[in-house]
C-alpha cells in the first residue's frame, strides 16, 4: 500500500491508545485523596528522588552495544550482495569482524563487560 | 472456490473503486486497514492472555481459569472491564508529560511493525524492500518508551526495571540481528515477501544445514529475552521490582503496556516463523505430489498463523521450563557466548552460501 500505511498504522496505534484511556475516564468514579499520589515502595514513604546518578554499568553495556549495532548495519548491505562477490567479500567480511572482536576482546580485558 | 485473504481484499478494493470516487476509495481503504490492525490487537490480547494463563495452568497440573464463560473464555474480556473502572493515577513526583506519552511510544512501534509482516499470500500492509531492517529498527524504539516510562516514574523499582530492560533488549538485539542476517545471506533479499518466497522448494529450516538451525536457536532465546519473558524476565521480577516498569501505572494505562507487551510476543514469533519455518508457505516434501496437494488446500493464513502461534507455546513453555536469570548471568549469556557464536555462525553460514552447499 505504500508508505502512506506507516502513517495510517501511528494513527491506529494512536487512536486506539486514546480511545481506551478516553473511555476508561468517561466511565470511572475518581476519587480524591491525597495519599493516592504517592510513590509506590510497598508501604512506606519513599526516602529521597530517584532521578539520581546511577550505576555506570548498564551505561557501559550501551556504549559496547552502540559499536555492534553499527557494524550489523555495515552488514545488511554486505549480507545482500556476498553471494554474487563470492569468495572475495567473505574473507572482507572475515578482516573486518577480525578486527571488531580484536575490540571486542580488549572491552573484555578491561574488565568493561564483567558486572561490577 | 478456497478461502484466500487476498481475493476477498482484492473484491473489497474492486468493489470500491467501482461504487466510489477513487480517492473516497483510497480512503475507506486506509480505514479499514486501520480498524483491522485495532482488531487484531484486541483480539491478539485477548487470545494471547487467555492462552498464556491455559498453557501455565496446564502445565502446573491446575486447570486455570475457568468460572466465566465456557471453558473461561471470557476472563480477559472481564479482566479488560475491570481495568476500564480503575483510575489511570499518575504519582506526584512523575514527570506528567513522559509518563503518559510512554505507552503511546509503545503502541505505536508494536503497531508500525505489522507493516511488512505477511499474514497470508499476497496479504500484507506494504511488503517494503528492506523489510527486515525496517523491523529490527522499528522494534527498538520499544525500548525508548520502556526507558521513559521507568525514568519519568520517579520510583526506584520503575528505574530499575527500566534499565534492565534497556540492558537486556539493546544487548540481545544483536544477537537477534546477527541470526536474522544469516537468512539474509541465503536469500540475498530483505524484503519479507521475497524471503517467504525464496522457501516456496523448502524452508530455510530444512534447507539452510548447520548455520539456519544455530541462527534459529539463537533467534529464539534472543527474542525471549527482547520481549522481557521469562527466564528472562528480569526487567520486571515479581520477587525483586514489583512489576518493574510499569510499577506506577494503573488502568488504562497499564492495560496498553500489557497488549503491547503480548502484541510484541506475536511479532517476534512472526517473523521468526516467516524467516526460519517458511511464513505461509506449506508444507512440501520432495515429490510426494499428493501430499502436497493436500497441504495446498489448507489456505496459507492458517500456515502462518499455526507456525506463529506454536513459536508462541514454544515461549510460554520455556516460562515454566527454565528458572528466572540474575542480572549478570543474563549480560554474560550475550556478550560471552551468544554474540561470539553468532558471529562465527555468521562466517560459517557465508561459506556455505557461496560454494552452494545448500538445496
Amino acid at each position: 500500500m505504500g508508505p502512506a500505511s506507516l502513517l495510517v498504522l501511528i494513527l491506529a496505534a494512536v487512536a486506539f491508545a486514546t480511545a481506551a484511556i478516553l473511555l476508561s475516564k468517561l466511565v470511572l468514579k475518581a476519587s480524591h485523596n491525597p495519599v493516592k499520589g504517592e510513590t509506590y515502595e510497598c508501604g512506606v514513604p519513599t526516602i529521597g528522588k530517584s532521578w539520581i546518578q546511577f550505576n555506570v554499568g548498564y551505561y557501559l553495556f550501551a556504549l559496547i552495544f552502540l559499536i555492534f549495532d553499527v557494524e550489523l548495519i555495515f552488514l545488511y548491505p554486505w549480507a545482500v550482495t556476498v553471494q554474487k562477490l563470492g569468495m572475495f567479500a567473505f574473507y572482507e567480511a572475515l578482516i573486518f569482524l577480525f578486527i571488531l572482536f580484536m575490540g571486542f576482546l580488549y572491552a573484555h580485558k578491561k574488565g568493561a563487560l564483567k558486572w561490577m | 472456490m478456497e478461502f484466500s485473504l487476498s481475493a476477498i481484499a482484492n473484491q473489497v478494493d474492486t468493489w470500491l473503486h467501482a461504487n466510489c470516487a477513487s480517492w473516497l476509495a483510497l480512503t475507506i481503504e486506509f480505514v479499514i486497514v486501520g480498524l483491522l490492525c485495532i482488531a487484531l490487537f484486541a483480539v491478539l490480547g485477548l487470545v494471547l492472555i487467555m492462552m498464556e494463563r491455559k498453557v501455565s495452568a496446564y502445565m502446573q497440573l491446575r486447570l486455570g481459569p475457568n468460572r466465566v464463560g465456557p471453558k473461561g473464555m471470557f476472563q480477559t474480556l472481564a479482566d479488560t472491564l475491570k481495568l476500564l473502572v480503575k483510575e489511570g493515577l499518575t504519582p506526584n513526583g512523575a514527570d506528567k508529560f513522559l509518563f503518559n506519552l510512554a505507552p503511546f511510544i509503545v503502541m505505536i512501534a508494536a503497531m508500525l511493525v505489522l507493516a511488512p509482516i505477511g499474514f497470508a499470500k499476497d496479504f500484507v500492509i506494504w511488503d517494503i524492500n528492506i523489510g527486515v531492517l525496517y523491523i529490527s529498527a522499528i522494534s527498538s524504539i520499544g525500548v525508548i518508551g520502556i526507558l521513559m516510562a521507568g525514568w519519568a516514574s520517579n520510583n526506584k523499582y520503575s528505574l530499575l526495571g527500566a534499565m534492565r530492560s534497556g540492558a537486556q533488549i539493546v544487548s540481545y538485539e544483536l544477537s537477534a540481528g546477527l541470526s536474522i542476517l544469516t537468512i539474509v545471506i541465503f536469500t540475498q533479499d530483505m524484503s519479507m515477501g521475497q524471503i517467504v518466497a525464496s522457501q516456496a522448494d523448502g524452508w530455510w529450516i530444512w534447507k539452510g544445514h548447520i548455520p539456519v538451525i544455530i541462527s534459529f536457536i539463537i533467534f529464539l532465546i534472543a527474542v525471549t529475552a527482547e520481549t522481557n519473558r521469562a527466564p528472562f524476565d528480569l526487567a520486571e521480577a515479581e520477587s525483586e521490582l514489583t512489576a518493574g516498569f510499569h510499577t506506577e501505572y494503573s488502568g488504562m494505562k497499564f492495560a496498553l503496556f500489557f497488549l503491547a507487551e503480548y502484541v510484541n510476543i506475536f511479532i517476534v514469533c512472526a517473523v521468526g516463523a516467516t524467516l526460519f519455518l517458511g511464513g505461509w508457505m506449506p508444507l512440501h516434501i520432495g515429490n510426494w505430489a499428493d501430499f502436497n496437494r493436500i497441504m495446498d488446500y489448507i489456505p496459507s493464513s492458517v500456515w502462518f498463523f499455526g507456525k506463529t502461534f506454536f513459536l508462541i507455546f514454544v515461549i510460554m513453555w520455556f516460562r515454566w521450563t527454565f528458572p528466572r536469570l540474575r542480572i549478570d548471568q543474563l549480560l554474560n549469556l550475550e556478550w560471552k557466548y551468544l554474540l561470539p557464536i553468532s558471529m562465527f555462525n555468521l562466517l560459517l553460514a557465508t561459506f556455505i552460501a557461496i560454494q552452494g552447499w545448500y538445496l
